[in-house]
């Protein structure tokens, strides 16, 4: 048994303290979200990218339904806060109205599907590029971000958050105080977490069941072992 | 005459069962490394269930493959189970493949007389390899993308016939809905096939021979007057009893991944995994599973690309003399002490090779890439002589047991 402990002990530190902290991290200093993430954040944030984001922005692997049988979102809500009159269905996918030989000419490309941005760019990635935008008249759109230099995608936020310049000096303040505007966009990141596996509803439902159905299966097979070796001398 | 008497008599399956479960006679003192053989079996199946499962949704097309592969995910039912279990599968077959080989060496099970048990479960290990490729440009992600094209493109080092061979296994110039097809023909026929064909063969062999143990001695030396050793148990009960406790235990680490970590950092299931392929968007940096980068991070070591790939070709390839690279009469590193601290290097640079080989290639990596490449070359090199001339302790004459 100790020497068990003593391989698991070495395989950890392994892992944990040695070869990574050797060398500091490569991207660039990211912030971090700090939210519960639960149905409420989630509906705020699917609010909130249903007015400012899917104008452009598809989420192509999402359908409506799914607000409502794995949140609990009622079927007026949806049709009221998220559906946009598209003519949509209810079952459909929730893609943008926008059509893409226009969203070419406009913008170069068009915008990026996010159903799966989460899972490509990281959470702290998607909250540190919505809250990096800065006022550039040099830019087509006039908008450029720290994060993602160059970017064509405008700050759809400012009149929630204000409009600053380069250096971070406030040009027009926002329509939310600062703290209220990072909880916003906070929301919309919890939402496009969702977005990228709703299986986390049904995953974390069955999840206790089928573990405690292995944990007993297992506790059940000790037993059994012990018995037949008991013999073994 | 009884139905039993009946079918037994033209059934080749309970000799079959006798020679393999119920007396074939395994040493008593396997201890928890011995789990792994059985657990791989155990993997194998599941990924064949789960892979059947994903493969009924699949559409190996370039238009369509990755938008298929995200329909099992959001629409079908239970989906993300199939698919969690497919790509979570894969990261642990290659954990207990891992364990399962490092015990081997740790013991010299791979010492005489059973090379051959060797050699064929380290070929299984380089089908897994080739199947797991196959699998992750399935989904044609960017990442399948790139990474299709940076494997494929080693073929073009081949003198010769390089450029032919490359053009051959992509279908065309470069990745398309050619490769996908060819690559999911190879993927659940020819390689699965392939690796089941190995494993048949790797359990024939070792039953063959009779299994090692920690101790590194033939239990076979020492018989009781019923003609079987006397430190060796009928695999039918007492393993078998043993490695269904094992299935539990693993299960629920399974479980417990798919559940509530399934991309598991990352690491199990990689962010530009998440992104369809796109010919005119490269990545920043390619690097493979964490399963296949240490060898990628010895490819590296050199700057040049030929030397590099005989290096990776090397490195890969050397384990196949392990056998006979190993000349000291105690098999066991419990009574090798400085075999034991060799292989614990061994293994340890081989993780921090797998690290190095997911950074991106930056020149502070350069110099701990190029040690680890030497130190995992040097440990071959050096094993004949330290192996030859090294002190070592008696192993006992019986195995090391104590009732439990």
């Amino acid at each position: 048994m100790k020497k068990y402990v003593i391989w698991a002990g070495m395989t950890l530190g392994l892992l944990t303290g040695g070869a990574p902290a050797v060398f500091a991290d490569n991207g660039p200093q990211l912030l971090t979200p700090h939210y519960t993430y639960n149905a409420k954040t989630i509906i705020s944030g699917a609010r909130l990218f249903a007015t400012n984001c899917m104008a452009c922005h598809s989420i192509k692997f999402m359908r409506y339904e799914f607000l409502t049988n794995d949140l609990g979102m009622s079927k007026t809500d949806v049709h009221k806060y998220i559906m946009l009159p598209t003519g949509s269905a209810f079952k459909n996918n929730m893609t943008s109205a926008m059509p893409t030989d226009m969203a070419h000419k406009w913008f170069g490309l068009p915008p990026p599907d996010l159903s799966q941005i989460v899972r490509y760019k990281s959470q702290d990635w998607i909250y540190t590029y919505l809250l990096s935008f800065y006022r550039d008249p040099k830019r087509p759109s006039g908008w450029n971000n720290h994060l993602f230099p160059n970017v064509a995608m405008p700050d759809v936020l400012a009149p929630y958050g204000g409009i600053v310049n380069e250096r971070g000096q406030v040009l027009r303040a926002g329509d939310e105080p600062p703290p209220k505007f990072k909880e916003q966009v906070t929301d919309i990141v919890a939402f496009l977490r969702f977005v990228s596996d709703p299986s986390v509803v049904q995953r974390h439902d069955d999840g206790p069941w089928v573990l405690g159905l292995l944990v007993f299966f297992t506790i059940a097979a000790y037993f059994l072992k012990k018995e037949y070796w008991k013999e073994v001398k | 005459m009884s139905f039993k008497d009946w079918f037994v008599k033209r059934s080749p399956l309970p000799e079959m069962w006798r020679e393999h479960m119920a007396e074939y006679y395994a040493p008593k003192n396997f201890n928890i490394f011995y789990y792994a053989g059985s657990l791989l079996l155990l993997m194998v199946v599941l990924q064949f269930l789960s892979g059947f499962l994903v493969l009924a949704h699949y559409i190996p097309t370039a238009r369509g493959a990755y938008d298929s592969v995200y329909g099992i995910m959001y629409d079908v039912h239970y989906g993300w189970l199939m698919q969690y279990m497919h790509v979570d599968g894969v990261s642990l077959i290659f954990v207990l493949l891992y364990v399962h080989m490092a015990r081997g060496m740790l013991y010299g099970s791979y010492r005489s007389p059973r090379e051959i048990v060797w050699i064929v479960g380290y070929t299984t290990y380089l089908a897994f390899m080739a199947e797991a490729f196959f699998g992750y440009v399935l989904p044609y992600s960017n990442l399948s993308y790139w990474a299709g094209t940076v494997i494929t493109s080693l073929f073009k080092s081949i003198p010769f016939i390089g450029g032919w061979v490359t053009t051959l296994v992509r279908g065309g110039p470069g990745m398309s809905g050619d490769t996908l097809n060819r690559f999911m023909a190879l993927h659940v026929t020819l390689v699965f096939m392939i690796i089941v064909g190995l494993i048949v063969l790797h359990i024939l062999y070792l039953h063959k021979v009779g299994s090692n143990n920690p101790d590194g001695i033939e239990i076979k030396a020492s018989k009781g007057p019923d003609g079987h050793p006397v430190d060796g148990i009928p695999f039918h009960p007492y393993y078998s009893v043993k490695d269904l406790f094992g299935f539990g235990v693993w299960l629920i680490i399974f479980g417990a991944i798919i559940f509530y970590a399934p991309t598991f950092h990352h690491i199990f299931l990689e962010r530009t995994m998440s992104t369809p392929a796109n010919p005119l968007k490269s990545l920043p940096d390619v690097t493979p599973p964490w399963y296949l980068s240490p060898f990628y991070a010895m490819l590296r070591s050199i700057p040049n690309k030929n030397a590099g790939i005989i290096l990776m070709v090397v490195a890969v390839l050397f384990p196949f003399v392990l056998p006979w690279l190993d000349r000291n009469p105690v098999k066991s590193t419990r009574y090798r002490p400085i075999t034991r601290i060799m292989l614990l290097i061994f293994f340890i640079n081989f993780f921090v090779l797998a690290y190095l080989g997911e950074q991106p290639p930056l020149p502070k990596y350069f110099f701990a890439e190029r040690l680890g490449a030497f130190i995992y070359v040097a440990f071959f090199v050096l094993l004949p002589f330290v192996s030859k001339f090294e002190p070592t302790r008696a192993p006992p004459a019986r195995v090391r047991f104590r009732a439990h």
